[in-house]
């Protein structure tokens, strides 16, 4: 009972680092995130498990720290908001260039520029295609809860350093700012220094001592080994596809019509449902958990029941495109989604709903 | 069981922790709560809402635009959220800075004067507990004593020895909630 | 003949066990190899092989990594000193050193090196300054000095147009949290024994945790200046180091 807190979907991924093992975080402050670093900051873990955290100059510098403790494979992390991840492009692209294992965890706030610090899901694009130059790809989570918050930090950290790749909490400015009640996972002590060098030594740079140097890059000027590489990477995301794939469905047995909607959309999109069930449509919610990899067979295996698809998102309609190519002509998909940091009202989406139908 | 709570009123009225008492007492009676704030600017000196949900099942939005109940502390939100209230609902207001009361017929109103009550307990860190009071005297969804433990939880060690203070405070407020006779 | 002369006794140089066998791919006459040539010796000197990490900045020394045999980390641009603060923060037992040039330090990187420098992180910056863009193909840099021609200012660099050449250096030396600062150069015997004592000194500072370590090295680029190796030494010496003087700038 004593680890059952009220808690914001910020404020627990700090104490989920923490007791996750994490090594280090670097940040900087940006609304609708900026409890994850102030928490940190007042329960100062480095006096405890002696995690690290520390302020940065910038999102930039954030994400380069967070390359660099990576890089002697410890488990580190940052968080920000959509403009903080677009200057933390870059570095994405570099970290999953380096195959380096890292958690980025973006609450989402309304764009483009400078924007809006209300919630928005207009980062969907730019986290699940890569979010940076080059062919790569992050593993993304979608929390729908503040639990889910708390136990995607464990998840995200475990898939980076299955694949040594960087892995995204995908949130939005309500799940990080609303309070649920959350279980707390009991602490796990952070990797010690000889089990970083039994697990990740054959590519961390952790002091070359009895084997060959280790060095974390990025750069490979022949296309022939260049292009090779690129295929290696290809591979584990076709992996990843293969083995990781998470999502939810409600109601989805004996549906007609399906919403799709992540995050808080998910949630707005449930009670649309429960609305539209008291109306006697027949709509169930499909959610996925994970962005990439989408869980495009899993969604393509209920088309042959339904009659049509709403995707229900806080952006003019981004992961709409990846519904519709995993489900192809076979039946209409549609998007409702509001935008700009309004939020949508489950009464909405049941309007939208049955002009879906009527159409 | 299920409880859609918007509690608004100026930032500093101590909006957003009388939710969170709120919901930290629906905890402590096994049920499943939501607590979602307006957030930003607004929050230093403008108004200010937050959003409770207590239920005894999975909650599915956490945003929502009626409420069962709507708890409101100056003129700006009545005016946002009187007709937001669902038919049938409770709307509870403190008549202080109040120049255009509610004209509902359909939902059940009711006052607490808390802050001039404040003022004449010499203190204003109490006026949210007055109107939790009153508003568990008007509509019992949590037990006093499992709001204690929500406060308990709530508030850091260092505050605890304001806990009675504030359990007087929830007991005043249930006195002198005054019912208004429909319109 | 040679048998009687190549004996162990007679050995007055060596390369040193740190250089790799990777043919260097620097233009004749470039100062990396030399400042190479220096950290490898200095490396397996201080015996801490087993426990420096580089970075390798974006530039000419992009490829360093393949030169010293200890492990490294290659930096997206300018960002070494962020990347060098995330591995000592984790690892304060690990010698950290950043290498960077002109257009990687002092342009794109001025935030990151001002802030690590700043906080006072204990590592040692290397900071080769040519005053021109080597791997680009010989582009303006911060450093360019007035009237210097490059790719990007042909009619030589102007204040009105381009602003002023970068002391960075001396910038350096006004952050509290930076306990040595020297400019140092590679051009001549003595230049190179110089340097190397101040690079042993930054990397026992910064290992001691006495604060950020700044070392820099005013270099040639015989290519971007287009000048033959001797005469970039000379012109060098007699337009370089008159606006950036070799010496110590801060010791405490």
């Amino acid at each position: 009972m004593s680890e059952l807190r009220l808690m914001k979907g910020n404020e627990v991924v700090a104490e989920a680092a923490i007791r996750c093992g994490c090594d280090a975080y670097f940040g900087y402050p940006i609304t609708p995130q900026s409890e994850v670093m102030e928490t940190l900051m007042e329960l100062q873990p480095w006096e405890t498990s002696g995690m690290v955290v520390l302020q940065a100059e910038s999102e930039t510098a954030s994400i380069n720290m967070v390359y660099g403790a990576a890089s002697a494979g410890k488990r580190v992390m940052t968080s920000s908001s959509s403009p903080g991840i677009s200057l933390m492009a870059e570095g994405l692209s570099y970290l999953a260039g380096a195959e380096l294992p890292c958690l980025v965890v973006d609450v989402s706030r309304g764009g483009p520029g400078l924007g809006t610090i209300q919630p928005s899901q207009a980062d969907y694009f730019m986290a699940t295609k890569g979010g940076g130059h080059g062919d790569f790809h992050l593993i993304v989570l979608a929390p729908a809860s503040v639990q889910e918050m708390h136990d995607f930090v464990f998840l995200a950290f475990d898939l980076a350093f299955k694949y040594r790749n960087p892995a995204m909490i995908l949130a939005d400015g309500v799940i990080g700012q609303m309070m649920e009640k959350v279980q707390l996972h009991a602490p796990l002590p952070r990797r010690t220094d000889e089990e970083i060098a039994r697990s990740s030594g054959s590519w961390a740079v952790t002091g070359k001592r009895n084997r060959r140097r280790n060095i974390i890059t990025s750069v490979e000027l022949d296309p022939a080994v260049h292009e090779k590489f690129n295929q290696k990477l290809q591979a584990k995301y076709a992996a990843i596809r293969e083995q990781e794939v998470r999502y939810e469905e409600l109601l989805c047995s004996d549906a007609e019509y399906l919403i799709a909607a992540y995050g808080i959309s998910a949630r707005i999109g449930q009670k649309a449902v429960e609305l539209l069930r008291a109306e006697g449509v027949k709509a169930g919610l499909f959610r996925p958990i994970t962005l990439f990899p989408f869980p495009a067979k899993e969604i393509a295996a209920r088309a042959a029941q339904l009659k049509g698809i709403l995707c229900v998102e806080l952006s003019a309609g981004q992961m709409v495109e990846d519904v519709r190519l995993s489900v192809g002509n076979r039946l209409p998909v549609a998007h409702f989604g509001r935008n700009g940091g309004v939020i949508h009202s489950p009464s909405e989406v049941v309007e939208a709903m049955k002009k879906m139908i009527n159409d | 069981m299920k409880e859609e709570i918007i509690i608004a009123g100026f930032g500093g009225q101590g909006v957003l922790s009388m939710g969170k008492i709120l919901a930290y007492s629906g905890i402590m009676q096994d049920q499943e709560v939501t607590w979602m704030p307006s957030y930003g600017p607004e929050m230093r000196g403008g108004t200010a809402n937050v959003t409770v949900i207590l239920s005894d099942d999975r909650i599915s939005s956490p945003i929502v635009h009626e409420f069962d109940t709507a708890i409101i502390l100056n003129q700006q939100s009545l005016d946002k959220f009187e007709a937001a209230v669902k038919s049938g609902g409770l709307l509870l207001y403190d008549p202080n800075g109040i120049t255009a009361p509610p004209t509902r017929t359909d939902v059940s109103i009711f006052t607490v004067a808390a802050t001039e009550e404040a003022a004449k307990m010499g203190n204003a860190k109490v006026f949210n507990m007055l109107v939790l009071g009153a508003f568990l005297k008007a509509k019992p969804i949590v037990q006093l004593e499992n709001v204690v433990k929500g406060l308990q939880k709530s508030l850091p060690e260092r505050a605890h020895h304001l806990i009675p203070m504030n359990e007087q405070a929830i007991l005043r407020g249930m006195e002198i909630v005054e019912r208004r006779a429909s319109a | 003949m040679m048998e009687e002369i190549v004996k162990p006794e007679n050995l007055v140089y060596a390369k040193s066990k740190l250089l790799t066998d990777a043919p260097m791919h620097y233009c004749p006459g470039c100062s990396h190899g030399t400042v190479h040539k220096i950290l490898a010796e200095l490396i397996g000197e201080l015996g801490i092989q087993d426990k420096s990490v580089g970075i390798a900045p974006v530039g000419c020394a992009v490829m360093l990594y393949n030169y010293l045999d200890i492990d490294w980390v290659e930096a997206a641009h300018g960002r070494a000193p962020a990347v060098a603060t995330g591995l000592k923060r984790t690892n304060p037992n690990l010698h950290i050193f950043a290498y960077q040039g002109d257009g990687d330090l002092a342009a794109i990187g001025t935030a990151e090196i001002i802030h690590a420098c700043n906080r006072g992180e204990n590592i040692t910056i290397v900071f080769i300054n040519n005053g021109i863009y080597g791997m680009t193909g010989g582009q303006m840099a911060p450093t360019t000095l007035l009237g210097m021609k490059t790719a990007t200012s042909p009619q030589g660099r102007k204040a009105d147009l381009n602003g002023y050449p970068f002391k960075v250096s001396e910038m350096m030396a006004q952050l509290s949290g930076v306990s040595y600062v020297t400019r140092q150069a590679v051009h001549t015997p003595s230049a190179v024994r110089q340097t190397k004592k101040a690079l042993k000194k930054a990397f026992e500072k910064a290992y001691a945790g006495k604060g950020t370590s700044f070392v820099e090295v005013v270099a040639t680029c015989s290519s971007g200046w287009k000048l033959s190796p001797t005469e970039a030494n000379r012109w060098m010496a007699e337009n370089m180091l008159p606006f950036y003087p070799l010496g110590e700038i801060k010791d405490i």
